[in-house]
């Protein structure tokens, strides 16, 4: 059911004490999110909602066991807590923090790639699956479970296609929010393998936007797929040069506008929505019927 | 961050990258003064854009009285709608050859990538289009940072008789790059003259998320821009006529596209970030309204973070001053409280992203 967590994914809070990591902690517990404590150096021994808090993630695997860790620690911080997550052998690091400087990012996914850990984000929503668990800060009455797989590079356009889709009673598998930051940990294309292999899942919606090129990284392996993909690529009023919100949202050198990713998309053949309600039609219509 | 050519070159310096003598001047008379020291010199914009020279921001002058006039003239200038405020009076160097140096952040490799051709003096872009084979990349391990041979390599791409110099330059760029937090750092034209190579032009772009931990001084233009980011928002302004407003990044690029499939045109994009406040959104709708030509605005919350109750409290606090329209659509965290506020105030309220774009544009139709 879902990829990457179930309802019995153990989930550390790294900056638990700080406000959003305390507010989204209680909004996790709500979800349904097995929480099994939190991290903030120099706090521990503290508990927050019931959950204790430790100095470090490795005190916390000395009293628990940990799958997943989800940081909420400020952007000149937050590396490093990716960097101890790694060092602990956390299998799924989510990293919601928007802001990091991208050298450090350049040099956070350099030693990623020698560990066993995956990151997703940062700058994301985290991953959400309805009736199960979420890790992160998508609202919670917005889903619904069904077997659409979601992965967008957005948060709260994120929330408006999981919402349009539940309101017309289109459930989800797992929503992911890959995150907007030029340099990421988990691309499209390692979502799309993990949906391609998931029985729950029966037809993907990807929602792209300007910068950069993972969205045409992912044409190849769409057309491998068994499972169709409908695509939504926002930003086709954004003007060059600037960057629109996301750090990683900038057209720069004349690479990565929307009008490129949607042509690119349709003479790979695959399903372009032009919005929010339009996706919903797209999944309603055969074959990709739910 | 853009930074300025001369800010650049006072970084190059620091690190001992040869760059010519010069002067920064903001008036003429520093400009006579300048050039009666050095007598062959250069004039140059400086501007946070391309083509200065296309454009005439870039002249030479011999003397004094020559210099003071192209002075006076350049600084009088509006480059791509950026008046000149201050002009880098140079010491002449001829070339005998023009080479290209950048360092920038390759996203799909995830780390630096230095580029380095023989051919310089023109756009790195219209070299790739062109003659491709004439650029050499080599990326760096970021944890491992630049190899001896990496350097050798790019400075024999470059000119086989200046070697050791030009590994000397790019070592020294690589560090520039790194020290900085820099998102691109580009000596074009890098230049070999006849006393040795020297960086005739400087552009760096430092990473905005970096800026917090690096000692850049920010220029005040009391820009919307400017005002947006100082109250941690972020603001573009376009061409169009309909203002937004709306939380989260990609749902504002969502949104500015819904109004043009409608066939508005957006006068700006504006997010207000995800767990935006009262205040914020109050501050937003300040910003917005004040851009030109804005006739009417939507507003585009999707609660989670941000509570729609708050939001529409910020909305209803500035209403009595605001004389534009409003579209408003909330949904989300406190929907019906924020909903049930604004409906007693009279307010429009839509139910998707898609139905408020469109009542956006209908409402300007209507009133022309």
């Amino acid at each position: 059911m879902g990829i990457l967590i179930n309802k019995d994914t153990r989930v550390l809070v790294q900056g638990i004490t700080g406000h959003e990591g305390s507010l989204q902690t209680e909004q996790m517990i709500d979800f349904g999110t097995n929480i099994v404590g939190g991290v903030t150096p120099g706090k521990g021994g503290s508990e927050v909602h019931k959950k204790p808090v430790f100095d470090s993630v490795k005190e916390a695997l000395g009293e628990t066991d940990v799958d997943a860790s989800v940081i909420f620690v400020p952007p000149q911080f937050a590396a490093d807590g990716i960097f101890e997550a790694i060092d602990n052998g956390i299998e799924l690091i989510v990293c919601i923090t928007e802001g990091i400087p991208v050298h450090d990012m350049m040099r956070v996914w350099a030693y990623l790639k020698t560990s066993s850990s995956r990151l997703l984000g940062p700058n994301c929503p985290g991953i959400t699956t309805p009736g199960a668990s979420k890790i992160g800060i998508m609202p919670n009455p917005i889903h619904r479970p069904g077997n659409i797989g979601v992965v967008s590079r957005s948060g709260t356009l994120t929330y408006e296609i999981v919402d349009t889709l539940s309101k017309n009673g289109i459930g989800q598998s797992t929503s992911v929010g890959i995150g907007g930051d030029p340099v990421n940990g988990t691309s499209f294309v390692d979502v799309l393998e993990l949906f391609e292999e998931d029985p729950e899942t029966h037809a993907v919606v990807l929602v792209g936007e300007i910068g950069g090129t993972v969205e045409e990284d992912s044409i190849e392996f769409i057309k491998q797929m068994s499972k169709p993909v409908i695509s939504y690529i926002v930003g086709v009023s954004a003007p060059p040069g600037k960057t629109m919100g996301h750090a990683g949202a900038i057209i720069s050198m004349g690479v990565g506008t929307a009008l490129e990713k949607i042509q690119a998309f349709e003479k790979a053949g695959i399903t372009v929505a032009k919005s929010p309600s339009e996706i919903v039609r797209h999944v309603k219509l055969p074959p990709y019927k739910v | 961050m853009k930074l300025y050519e001369y800010e650049a070159k006072e970084i190059f310096l620091k690190y001992d990258i040869p760059i010519p003598k010069s002067s920064l001047v903001s008036d003429i008379y520093g400009a006579g003064e300048a050039a009666q020291k050095m007598k062959d010199v250069v004039i140059k914009a400086q501007v946070h854009t391309g083509g200065r020279g296309k454009a005439g921001g870039i002249a030479r002058a011999s003397g004094p009285l020559e210099a003071n006039n192209s002075a006076r003239r350049i600084l009088g200038m509006s480059i791509k709608g950026f008046p000149v405020k201050k002009v880098l009076i140079e010491e002449y160097r001829e070339p005998l050859k023009e080479m290209y140096l950048g360092i920038t952040i390759d996203r799909k490799a995830k780390c630096p990538v230095i580029m380095a051709s023989p051919q310089g003096g023109i756009d790195i872009e219209d070299i790739a289009k062109n003659s491709p084979e004439k650029i050499t990349t080599v990326h760096i391990h970021p944890l491992a940072g630049i190899h001896e041979y990496q350097a050798r390599m790019l400075a024999k791409s470059l000119d086989r008789n200046n070697i050791p110099e030009l590994i000397d330059i790019i070592k020294k760029l690589y560090r520039v790059f790194i020290d900085n937090d820099c998102q691109l750092v580009e000596i074009n034209p890098l230049a070999q003259t006849k006393d040795g190579i020297i960086a005739l032009d400087a552009k760096m772009v430092i990473d905005d998320n970096a800026l917090s931990r690096q000692d850049f001084p920010e220029e005040e233009n009391g820009s919307l821009e400017e005002i947006a980011r100082k109250n941690g928002m972020s603001y573009v302004g376009l061409d169009g006529d309909i203002g937004c407003i709306v939380n989260g990044a990609g749902l504002a690029m969502a949104t500015l596209d819904m109004v043009k499939y409608y066939g508005g045109t957006p006068a700006n994009f504006m997010d207000v970030r995800a767990g935006a406040n009262e205040e914020q959104v109050k501050k937003a709708l300040e910003i917005v309204s004040s851009g030109k030509n804005v006739k009417s605005i939507i507003i585009n919350i999707f609660g989670g973070l941000t509570k729609c109750d708050e939001a529409a409290r910020g909305i209803i606090d500035i209403l009595p001053e605001l004389k534009i329209p409003l579209v408003i659509r909330l949904s989300g965290t406190n929907e019906t409280e924020g909903r049930a506020m604004l409906e007693k105030h009279g307010i429009r309220l839509a139910a998707s992203t898609e139905e408020a774009a469109k009542g956006v544009v209908e409402l300007g139709n209507s009133n022309q």
